[in-house]
C-alpha cells in the first residue's frame, strides 16, 4: 500500500503543475500586473510611476512566462510564473498582494469553516441516510410516495432561498438565535445552529434520494434475502447489513469531499458572517489579488488529491476484497 | 450508534415516547430571553456602538490609505492639523491639533514675503506655518515602550521574542510619548517616500517644494535614512512648529491639511514594523495604527471583526457649541461643551450580505443603517410633496431618517476625441445637447435608485461652493423654468437639434440607416440589463441606436487610457469641498488619453482651461463665483458630459443614536456620536423575545406523522410473521 501511495504523490505533482500553469494563464489573460497595481493603488490620482513601483516591489515587473533578457535557466526562472510558484510547492504562500500574511489568514480562516462544515457533513449525512432507509422500509406505501415528492420538492428550492428563508422565520420572527455572526470556542454552537440546520434540510431531498437507490440496489441482492430468510427484523436488515455493504459508494461521496472541508462555503459564510476560507477566493478575484487566487487553488487542487487517495484507501478498510497495488 | 438508535425509537413503546417528547416540550417552554443576541459576553457597562464592514480594509497607513471604508477606521485613530466643523455648514475648516489656522505667507521668487492680496502671478512661494498643541500624547503602543533606562524595548527583537508573537496584543509593555512637530514633518517625508507608494505623492510632487528630490534621494539611500534626510520644503522650526512651503499659491492646500495623508507619523513607528518577521505575523502599520486621536484600534481581524476603544491618552476635545440655526432644534447642541468621546467602544462587524444586517438592524443589533433597495420599501414612503418619510411601522420602532444630497455626481461622458461625438464642431455639440435633452435622468432616479437623488444641473454638486439653487443653477441647454421648477425641455427640442446636426429622425446621412452610437459599460451582470435597455430607450428617442460594449473594468480601464471609448458613465465623488475639485475634471491638461489624468472624456477648450486657472488659486469671493458660473455656461453650452444627478443619501438611525449629523467631509464623526445604551437595552429586550410555540406546533405535527409511521412499521412487521405463520401451516410435515 505504501508503494501505491508513493505513487499516486508522483501523480499528484504535474497535475498540481498543470493546475498551477492553468490558473496562471487564466488570470492574466483576464487580468495583468497594471490592472492589479491600479485595483490595490485604488482609482484616484494614480501615475503611472507609482504602478512601474509596484509591480517592482511585488515582483510583477517580470516577463510573464518567458524571459528573453536573460541567460541560460533564468530565462525561465526570472519570470513570475516561477518566482510565484517555487513557494507553493514548499507549502510556503508568502505574502498577499495587498500585503498580508496568507498562511496566518489561512490558519485562521480554515477553523470556522471547519466548524460549520463538518457537523453539517455528520448531520446531513445522518439525517439523509436515516430518511433514505425509512424510504425503503415502507417501499411501496403512500409514506414513501410522499417522502419522495417532498425530496423533489426540497431538492427543486434554491439554496439561497433555505438561507434567506431560515433567517426570516426562525432568526427574525422566532428569535431563536441570532440570524448571523460568529465567536470562538464552544459559543460559536449559539451561531452554528441555524447555518448547519439549513444547510442539512437543504440537502435532504437530492441526498436522501441518492442513498435510497443505493440501498433499494442492495436490497434486491441475495445476501439480504438470507437475512430475511434467517428471520432477522427488517429494520435489523436494513440498518446492520444493508447500510454496511452500501459503504463503498457512500464513502466515495463522502471521503473525497472530507479534505475539501477546510475551503468552506461561500454562500453560507457570506450570509451568516462566518469568517471562513469560503469567500477568500471569491474577494481575491474581485480583487485582483493573484497571490491569493493561486495559493487558493493550488490548495484545493491538493487537498482533492488527498481526498481521492483517502477514498482509496478507505475501500481496503470497508471491503477486504479490496487491495490497492 | 445514531442508526442503531432509530431502530430502537421505532421499536419503543408509544406511552415511552410520549413521556419523552413532554420532557423536551418543557425543557424548551423555559423562558429564555434574547437568544438571538448576536453579542456573546457583551459588556452593556460602557457606552458601545455597534457598526459593520462589508469589505476587508486594505491599509489603514495614512500615508496609503484613500479609500472611505479605511478612513471609517482610521479617521478616528489618526488626527491631521485641521478638520471639519461638525455642525456649521457650509463646510468650514477649524484647527483639530493646531493652536489656530495655520499662518500663511505668500513669498516672491527671492523669498521676500509678500501682502496677503498679492497677485497670484507674483507669488513664487507659499509658507504654512503650523502650530501644534503641546502635551498632545500617542496612543499607548509597544513601538514606544522603554525600559527604565530610556532604550526602546522593542526595536531590536529576537527570534526568541518574534515566535512568542502572534499579535500586537502580546507585546506586554507599551509606552506612549509627546507629539511634536518632527512627526508631522516625517510623515511628509513618508508621503514622498517611493517604498510606501502614497496616492498623492503625485498631486503633492508639484506642489512641495522639494518634494521630488527627496523621494530621487531616498531611492538612493536605506530607508532608515527617512528621519535624517531632509525635504526642502518641509522643516520643524521647533518643537510644536513646523512649516511647508509649496510652489505658488494652492489655496486647496488647506483642504488637504485635513486629510489623513497628513496626519503624524512617529518614527519609532516605521523602525518597529520594519523588524523581520512581524510583517509574515500581519503585524504592520497597515494594520495595527499608532495615533493620537480619540480612539486606538486594539482588535484588528479584518476577516471577522475590529474593535476601536477609547484612546486612554486622548488630548481631549470639546462638542461644539454652535452649528446651523437648524441644529438646536434637532437636539444636536444638546450636549454643547461636554468632552468627547461619548462612545467607550465601538465593534465593527464584517457583514457581507444586505438582508442579514438589515434584519440584525430592526432587532436592534446594529445601530445605524443605510437603506437597500430590498428593503426601500419597507421603511420609506414618500409623502404627497414628494418628500421621503419613513413608513409607520419604522416610526413605531422610534427610528430617524436622515437624508443629504451627497458631494459626488454621477455622469454620463462623451470622447471628445471620438469623431461623432466629439470634437468643437457645431454638429458634435447639437448631436450631444440633443443626447442631453432626449435621457431622462429624473426617469432614471425614479426607477433605479427609488428616487435617491436629484438631477444635475451642471458640474458641482450642492454644497460645493459655487452651486447655485434655483432658475440661477439651471442648465438653461437641457431644461426650462416652468412654476418655480425644472422642467426637461420636451422631445421636440431635442429632435430639433438633431436636425441642425445632420441627423434628421436620427438618420445617418453617410449611411442613411439610423446613427449608431457605441456605450461602454462595467454593467456586465443580468440585473443590469434593465438600465442598459432603459439607455437604449433613450436614445431610442431621438431615432439614434445605442451599441452596449460591456467588459470588465480593467478593460474598461484601458479603453479610457486609449481613448477608444465613445460614450460611458461614470462618477467623482469629492476630496474636498471646493469647486477646483471637480472643474479639474474638464481640464484640458488633465486628458486621460493625452495626459493621463482625470479628465476622462478628453475635454479640452482653451476658454475653459483660461477661466479655470484663473479661478483655481483664487480666494473664494465675488469674483471667483463670477468665475464659477462662466465655467459652467461653458460646459452646460458644450456638453461634454450629460450631467446625471447628484446621489441623496439616506440613513436610518435608531432612536438612542444620538448626535448624528450628515457630514460628508469629515472622518472623524465618530466622537460626538452619543448612544443611549439604557434605551437600546429596553428596546433589545422587548424586540427580541423568542417565540417558542411555532417549534411546539410543529413538534406536534411531526410527531403526528411519525405515530401512523410507527403503526404501519408495526402492523407490517407483525403481518409478515402471521403470512410466514400460514405458510409453516402449509407446508406438509
Amino acid at each position: 500500500m505504501i508503494q501505491y501511495i508513493l505513487r499516486r504523490c508522483l501523480y499528484a505533482l504535474p497535475l498540481l503543475m498543470g493546475v498551477n500553469i492553468l490558473t496562471f494563464v487564466l488570470f492574466f489573460i483576464v487580468n495583468s500586473p497594471e490592472d492589479m497595481a491600479r485595483m490595490q493603488l485604488g482609482q484616484k490620482h494614480v501615475t503611472p510611476a507609482a504602478i512601474q513601483n509596484w509591480k517592482q516591489q511585488h515582483g510583477y515587473d517580470l516577463p510573464l512566462l518567458w524571459n528573453d533578457t536573460q541567460d541560460n535557466s533564468k530565462k525561465l526562472t526570472e519570470t513570475i510564473f516561477y518566482q510565484k510558484s517555487v513557494g507553493l510547492f514548499l507549502l510556503d504562500f508568502g505574502v498577499s498582494d495587498s500585503g498580508r500574511d496568507m498562511s496566518t489568514d489561512i490558519k485562521q480562516r480554515m477553523w470556522p469553516s471547519l466548524a460549520l462544515a463538518l457537523p453539517s457533513l455528520i448531520l446531513g449525512l445522518t439525517v439523509n441516510i436515516c430518511v433514505a432507509l425509512m424510504m425503503v422500509l415502507f417501499r411501496n406505501t403512500y409514506l414513501e410516495l410522499g417522502s419522495m415528492v417532498l425530496c423533489v420538492m426540497l431538492m427543486s428550492i434554491s439554496s439561497l432561498f433555505y438561507i434567506i428563508g431560515g433567517q426570516f422565520y426562525i432568526g427574525k420572527v422566532l428569535k431563536l438565535v441570532p440570524i448571523s455572526g460568529y465567536t470562538d470556542g464552544f459559543e460559536a454552537l449559539k451561531f452554528m445552529v441555524l447555518p448547519v440546520i439549513i444547510g442539512v434540510v437543504s440537502g435532504i431531498g437530492s441526498g436522501a434520494r441518492w442513498y435510497r437507490t443505493l440501498f433499494l440496489e442492495e436490497t434486491e441482492k441475495d445476501y439480504v434475502r438470507t437475512a430475511r430468510a434467517k428471520g432477522l427484523s427488517e429494520t435489523q436488515v436494513l440498518f446492520k447489513h444493508v447500510l454496511k455493504n452500501a459503504m463503498i459508494p457512500i464513502l466515495t461521496g463522502v471521503v473525497v469531499v472530507l479534505p475539501l472541508l477546510f475551503m468552506g462555503s461561500l454562500i453560507m459564510e457570506s450570509f451568516f458572517s462566518i469568517p471562513g476560507l469560503g469567500s477568500y477566493t471569491i474577494d481575491a478575484i474581485n480583487s485582483q489579488d493573484f497571490a491569493i487566487v493561486r495559493a487558493m487553488v493550488f490548495l484545493g487542487s491538493l487537498l482533492y488529491i488527498i481526498g481521492l487517495l483517502l477514498t482509496d484507501i478507505s475501500y481496503t478498510l470497508v471491503d477486504p476484497r479490496v487491495t490497492l497495488s | 450508534m445514531t442508526l442503531l438508535g432509530m431502530s430502537s425509537i421505532l421499536s419503543m413503546p408509544i406511552k415511552t415516547l410520549s413521556v419523552l417528547v413532554c420532557l423536551v416540550v418543557l425543557l424548551t417552554a423555559c423562558d429564555l430571553t434574547s437568544l438571538n443576541n448576536p453579542y456573546v459576553g457583551e459588556n452593556t457597562a460602557g457606552s458601545v456602538l455597534y457598526s459593520s464592514f462589508s469589505e476587508r480594509p486594505k491599509h489603514l497607513d495614512p500615508a496609503v490609505s484613500y479609500n472611505s471604508n479605511e478612513y471609517t477606521f482610521i479617521g478616528q485613530i489618526y488626527e491631521p492639523p485641521l478638520q471639519y466643523h461638525y455642525l456649521k455648514r457650509p463646510y468650514e475648516l477649524i484647527p483639530l491639533t493646531t493652536t489656530k489656522m495655520p499662518t500663511v505667507v505668500y513669498r516672491d521668487k527671492a523669498g521676500k514675503p509678500l501682502p496677503e492680496n498679492a497677485a497670484i502671478q507674483d507669488i513664487a512661494f507659499t509658507d504654512y506655518i503650523l502650530d501644534i498643541k503641546p502635551s498632545i500624547q500617542f496612543q499607548p503602543h509597544p513601538a514606544l515602550a522603554k525600559d527604565n533606562n530610556g532604550i526602546y524595548l522593542y526595536h531590536h527583537l529576537s527570534l526568541k521574542q518574534l515566535e512568542d508573537l502572534s499579535s500586537i496584543g502580546d507585546f506586554k509593555a507599551t509606552g506612549s510619548r509627546e507629539l511634536t512637530a518632527e512627526d508631522y514633518v516625517y510623515q511628509i517625508k513618508r508621503l514622498a517616500n517611493p517604498k510606501i507608494q502614497s496616492p498623492i505623492a503625485g498631486v503633492m510632487q508639484p506642489y512641495i517644494v522639494g518634494f521630488e528630490d527627496f523621494a530621487k534621494q531616498l531611492s538612493a539611500a536605506p530607508q532608515t535614512d527617512l528621519k535624517t534626510i531632509s525635504m526642502q520644503g518641509v522643516k520643524a522650526l521647533n518643537r510644536y512648529q513646523y512649516q511647508i512651503t509649496i510652489n505658488g499659491k494652492y489655496p486647496q492646500f488647506r483642504f488637504w491639511l485635513a486629510m489623513q495623508f497628513f496626519a503624524p507619523m512617529p518614527w519609532e513607528a516605521d523602525v518597529f514594523y520594519a523588524q523581520p518577521g512581524l510583517k509574515a505575523k500581519n503585524i504592520s502599520l497597515d494594520w495595527f495604527p499608532i495615533g493620537t486621536g480619540p480612539y486606538q484600534l486594539t482588535e484588528n481581524n479584518p476577516n471577522r471583526q475590529m474593535v476601536l476603544l477609547k484612546n486612554p491618552l486622548f488630548h481631549g476635545e470639546r462638542y461644539p457649541d454652535s452649528g446651523e440655526a437648524k441644529d438646536k432644534a434637532l437636539g444636536l447642541l444638546h450636549d454643547a461643551g461636554k468632552p468627547l468621546p461619548f462612545i467607550d467602544k465601538v465593534v465593527y462587524i464584517l457583514e457581507k450580505e444586505t438582508i442579514p444586517y438589515w434584519n440584525k438592524f430592526l432587532q436592534g443589533y446594529y445601530d445605524a443603517s443605510g437603506i437597500a433597495s430590498d428593503s426601500f420599501d419597507q421603511a420609506i414612503q414618500f409623502a404627497g410633496n414628494g418628500q421621503a418619510q419613513l413608513t409607520p411601522a419604522m416610526q413605531a420602532q422610534g427610528m430617524r431618517l436622515q437624508t443629504e444630497v451627497q458631494t459626488s455626481s454621477f455622469y454620463m461622458g462623451f470622447n471628445m476625441l471620438d469623431n461623432v461625438v466629439g470634437g468643437d464642431s457645431e454638429r458634435a455639440r447639437k448631436l450631444r445637447q440633443a443626447i442631453a435633452i432626449a435621457i431622462d435622468y429624473e426617469e432614471y432616479i425614479s426607477i433605479f435608485t427609488n428616487g435617491r437623488g436629484v438631477a444635475a444641473q451642471g458640474l458641482l454638486p450642492p454644497g460645493i461652493y459655487g452651486n447655485q439653487e434655483g432658475q440661477a443653477g439651471m442648465n438653461p441647454y437641457v431644461y426650462d423654468w416652468v412654476n418655480t421648477a425644472y422642467q426637461r425641455k420636451s422631445l421636440t427640442v431635442a429632435k430639433q437639434l438633431m436636425t441642425e446636426a445632420g441627423y434628421t429622425n436620427g438618420i445617418d446621412p453617410a449611411t442613411g440607416q439610423s446613427l449608431i452610437l457605441y456605450f461602454d459599460s462595467t454593467s456586465v451582470s443580468t440585473e443590469d440589463r434593465p438600465m442598459l435597455n432603459w439607455y437604449r430607450k433613450q436614445f431610442e428617442k431621438l431615432g439614434i441606436k445605442l451599441v452596449v460594449r460591456a467588459t470588465d473594468y480593467n478593460r474598461f480601464q484601458q479603453k479610457m487610457r486609449d481613448g477608444n471609448a465613445q460614450i460611458f458613465v461614470w462618477g467623482w465623488n469629492a476630496d474636498y469641498p471646493d469647486p477646483e475639485n471637480f472643474f479639474f475634471l474638464l481640464y484640458g491638461p488633465n486628458g486621460k488619453a493625452k495626459h493621463g489624468g482625470e479628465n476622462a472624456g478628453n475635454y479640452h477648450n482653451p476658454q475653459f482651461d483660461k477661466l479655470f486657472e484663473q479661478m483655481r488659486n483664487m480666494d473664494n469671493g465675488e469674483n471667483r463665483m463670477q468665475l464659477i458660473q462662466q465655467l459652467q455656461e461653458q460646459i452646460r453650452h458644450d456638453a461634454p458630459w450629460v450631467f446625471g444627478y447628484h446621489p441623496k443619501g439616506f440613513a436610518l438611525f435608531h432612536g438612542w443614536y444620538l448626535n448624528s449629523k450628515a457630514n460628508l467631509m469629515a472622518n472623524n464623526k465618530l466622537k460626538y456620536l452619543r448612544i443611549d445604551s439604557a434605551a437600546r437595552d429596553a428596546k433589545r429586550q422587548a424586540w427580541n423575545r423568542p417565540n417558542f410555540w411555532p417549534l411546539l406546533v410543529g413538534l406536534v405535527l411531526l410527531i403526528i406523522l411519525l405515530v401512523p409511521a410507527i403503526i404501519a412499521y408495526r402492523r407490517r412487521a407483525s403481518a409478515t410473521l402471521q403470512i410466514t405463520q400460514h405458510r409453516q401451516q402449509d407446508i406438509p410435515s
